[in-house]
């Protein structure tokens, strides 16, 4: 029987040539973990280029790089020890590259510093210490190269250590081994050096059997990071990661920001019987007892122990996009699934990341280390990053690619969760007052509904609400229009018509209706709602049953030439921007509950066969027209 | 959590967020032991469901076995099969005969090129792993392709606590790689403890068992008495030859697989 191969990732790390490569290529013939023939293909390779043996070929797997020899990206490669398998990250020294340095760090769990013995402390030497420090790499040894070089000399290492520890101490960094190896050679890797009887602390393989694997923490505080709601049966399931802690069915959930409160009443699982609990590092799903609207980007925690909430915080950045990044400048910020606009609101320190030296600039540029006032669009949950490291750290997107990443400075934030949502975290339950839905509805002798009209501006979205509303009311339904009249210049003042103030406005409109759907009314919505994103949103506030998507469908040409308001005129002559058909997209429905044609079929034709559908649908069923 | 647990949640968290950030999202179903662990994967993603495509390249030198579990799997799955091929170029009369990169360049590259126009895919799910290759393993798990599927290794954005590089300029689509992380260890380990169902060529037969799967006449059989999950294990652990040894197309210059992955190869 074999044994499971546990796995650990590290990163070897340090200035150009100082023998990252070599270091590897060493490490598997001494692990006896080259394929066959590898030896003799690199061997074969040297020759045909009449160069001495390199074991760097091993990793730099792409052509271009053993043209240059120099290693451009972040290989991955695998070999074992009687203990377990080692997953190694071979990062590049060239300054250029940083970036797969900090991909490569930044997945590993433990890091090998190389320093050549005969160069010594080198300025990526500095600059490599400083971001595993920043990206979380806790287990560093630090790995003294090329002794060979320096004929093995104890003094050499002495003062390489000195130098380094102390460096590496400014950044409250303990490292916990330097050794002396000289990689070609194989010296203090797989076995002790008799060339330097001197050191006797371990080898590099032994070293690398002390490091540690930490499993995620199911102690800390709980953060469950919603990734998705899927609706793909009858279940409305919440997808996403816990970051930290550990989730229970019956729990009180609060979803920060906006401070909503439900509980979990299952954990699904496929295949197989839901489960009762689930901790750090699971990516699971859930469904709620109430329904209440939760989306991408909120974070789930208990009550006792919620995020800070805040659009204000201080943070460590370091850059490595193209282009600077001054103080004011809009760029996105990720933190989990939270996405949102944010900018630079002062800078209170520039570091220059090798010499630990202050500079004194007003915008970050590419290899930069900053501290920094970051300034959210909206509020956002996030933690001190030396409390929860999951949501304690960002990354910064810039021209459509990851261009930063910071962690979140410890310090005190108010809580301004009140302030900012605008509501108390405490005493939010939705409380049951004794008239309830059911029996509102019975007394109706019809349920309440949602009947959401979508399609372009002139498709006859108001004509219909209005003829379906009569129609409605004569039968003795109770009913009510939610449209741009009434809530555009109320509810909505304040919103204009970029896609995030659309969303918003529907969001507000899904509320209401909500709220006239429990009192029993079926309400006709009559907005354009162009998103589809916008639209799931407001069926997410509801069931699924309450919700009847209504596709009003004509083409755009029939909408322009009908153009009741005299709006497409005015969008082509430019006077309006954003205008949806015309300079701003519109989603049609993929799977709305009734589409009509208002090209084909009149208004009164649209408005019998939604009709019929609130029958089908047992809406309205001991009615008749 | 074991390693396997570690293994299966990060490769759910990251199907998730393809299908979440991706509009048009299909997978490259090739029935093979890797995209049989991703669509198992993708299940347990979304409770049992399958939610985009499955799109099977098909060469017309397929092996048998795997049109079969792939046609068994899709009724029982309830899967939305996308067959591709390149007609064009079989009614040319194109075979391994006329050059196998040439071939593979046609029938898959080729292929692969015109499905994702015609469907104008956003991305696509593909098995690959980082232990199966050196270019492979300078692969990000979302990996941005331009407009001719040109794959620039040399410049990829940085891709860092799990925050993947989603937003892309027009033209592009993404690759999404959520196996990056596993081994062919892994892969037959979970298979294993999930019983994911797999075409019986895999494990041995008269001394003979395949590796790796391709096309019939440049994938060839290892001599191998392994015909048991744990057997197979236990000729991984010693094995000292590379697993797409037994794919011809990658032996004909030192270089052949990195070119044609470069030009959008999977």
């Amino acid at each position: 029987m074999t044994q499971p191969s546990e796995q650990l990732k590290i990163v070897i790390v340090g200035h150009v040539d100082h023998g990252k490569s070599t270091l590897v290529g060493r490490l598997f013939y001494d692990t006896g973990s080259l394929p066959d023939g590898k030896y003799e293909k690199i061997k074969a390779s040297c020759e045909h280029r009449g160069m001495p043996f390199e074991w760097a070929f091993l990793m730099d797997g792409l052509q271009a790089e053993r043209d240059q020899n120099i290693t451009i990206e972040t290989a991955q490669i695998w070999f074992r020890t009687p203990k377990r398998q080692y997953v190694i990250i071979d990062a590049p020294g060239h300054k250029e590259f940083l970036k797969n340095m900090v991909t490569g760090a930044a997945n590993a769990q433990a890091a090998l510093l190389l320093i050549d013995a005969n160069e010594g402390v080198q300025e990526q030497s500095r600059r490599h210490g400083f971001l595993l420090s920043l990206l979380g790499v806790k287990q560093v040894a630090v790995v003294v190269n090329k002794m060979d070089l320096k004929g093995y000399s104890q003094a050499t290492f002495a003062a390489i250590e000195k130098e380094y520890r102390a460096f590496l101490t400014q950044l409250g960094v303990t490292p916990k081994l330097f050794i002396p190896i000289a990689a070609y050679h194989g010296e203090n890797i797989a076995k002790k050096s008799t060339q330097m009887p001197w050191y006797t602390g371990p080898t590099v393989l032994e070293a690398l059997d002390q490091f540690e694997i930490a499993p995620p923490d199911a102690n800390l505080p709980l953060r469950f990071a919603i990734q998705d709601v899927y609706r793909f049966d009858h279940r409305r399931i919440l997808a996403g990661r816990i970051e930290a802690g550990t989730i229970k069915v019956g729990d009180t959930i609060l979803f920060s920001p906006r401070n909503k409160i439900s509980h979990v009443k299952s954990i699904e699982a496929w295949p197989g019987e839901g489960r009762q609990s689930a901790s750090a590092g699971e990516s699971i799903g859930i469904t709620l007892a109430e329904q209440i609207f939760v989306e991408r980007g909120q974070i789930g925690s208990h009550e006792d122990h919620a995020p800070i909430e805040a659009d204000v915080f201080k943070a460590k950045l370091f850059w490595l996009g193209r282009q600077n990044l001054e103080v004011g400048r809009r760029v996105k910020l990720k933190l989990t699934s939270t996405e949102v606009e944010c900018h630079i609101q002062s800078i209170e320190k520039i570091i220059d990341a090798s010499t630990l030296a202050e500079k004194n600039q007003n915008f970050v540029a590419r290899n930069d280390v900053a501290e920094i006032t970051v300034r959210t669009k909206s509020p956002i949950a996030l933690d001190n990053y030396d409390r929860i490291v999951p949501t304690g750290r960002f990354v910064i997107v810039d021209k459509h690619m990851v261009a930063g990443g910071g962690v979140i400075s410890k310090g005190e934030y108010p809580d301004r969760r009140e302030i900012l949502s605008g509501v108390k975290s405490q005493n939010i339950f939705w409380s049951k007052g004794k008239i309830d839905r059911e029996a509102r509805e019975k007394r109706n002798k019809h349920k309440g509904a949602i009947i959401w009209l979508t399609g372009l501006s002139g498709a006859g979205k108001s004509t219909i609400a209005t003829d379906l509303e009569r129609e409605l009311f004569t039968m003795g339904l109770h009913t009510y229009i939610l449209d741009g009249d009434n809530i555009r210049h109320g509810l909505s003042a304040n919103l204009g018509f970029s896609p995030e103030d659309r969303q918003e406005n529907i969001r507000r409109v899904g509320e209401v209706a909500k709220l006239l759907m429990d009192a029993g009314v079926l309400v006709i919505t009559a907005f354009i709602s162009p998103y589809r994103d916008d639209r799931r949103l407001a069926r997410s506030l509801v069931d699924d049953n309450d919700f009847i998507e209504v596709y009003v469908n004509a083409p755009v040409e029939v909408c322009e030439q009908r153009d009741p308001k005299g709006l497409y005129k005015k969008a082509r002559a430019g006077q309006i921007q954003n205008f949806t058909g015309i300079s701003a997209p519109y989603e049609a429905p993929e799977k709305p509950e009734v589409e009509v044609r208002t090209d084909t079929q009149s208004a009164a034709e649209c408005v019998a066969q939604i009709i019929d559908y609130l029958k089908v649908a047992h809406i309205a069923q001991d009615f008749t027209i | 959590m074991d390693h396997l647990d570690r293994l299966e949640n990060q490769s759910i968290y990251i199907i998730r967020e393809a299908f979440t950030k991706i509009e048009r999202l299909a997978m490259l179903w090739s029935v093979g032991k890797d995209s049989q662990t991703i669509i198992w994967l993708a299940r347990k993603a979304f409770f049992g469901h399958v939610p985009f495509p499955c799109v099977f390249m098909e060469t017309s030198y397929d092996m048998p076995e795997l049109i079969e579990l792939r046609d068994k799997l899709t009724k029982e799955w309830k899967l939305n099969l996308i067959i591709a091929r390149n007609d064009e170029a079989l009614a040319q009369g194109m075979n391994h005969k006329l050059g196998r990169v040439v071939c593979c360049s046609a029938l898959l590259k080729e292929n692969l090129k015109k499905t994702v126009e015609k469907h104008n895919f956003g991305g696509l799910i593909v098995g690959v792993r980082r232990d199966e290759d050196p270019t492979r393993a300078k692969e990000r798990y979302f990996s941005p392709r331009d407009k001719n599927m040109e794959w620039n290794v040399e410049d990829q954005p940085p891709e860092l606590w799990d925050q993947f590089n989603t937003d892309m300029a027009g033209g592009t689509h993404l690759r999404v790689h959520p196996l990056l992380h596993w081994t062919e260890m892994n892969i037959w380990e979970y298979a294993e403890r999930e019983k994911i169902p797999n075409v019986p060529l895999y494990f041995a037969k008269g001394g003979k068992r395949y590796r790796s799967l391709g096309c019939v006449p440049c994938t060839y059989s290892i001599d191998s008495h392994a015909d048991t999950y744990d057997k197979i294990r236990e000729e991984l652990r010693t094995t000292k030859k590379s697993e797409r040894s037994v794919r011809a197309q990658d032996q004909e210059s030192e270089d052949a697989f990195e070119k044609l992955r470069r030009d959008g190869y999977m």
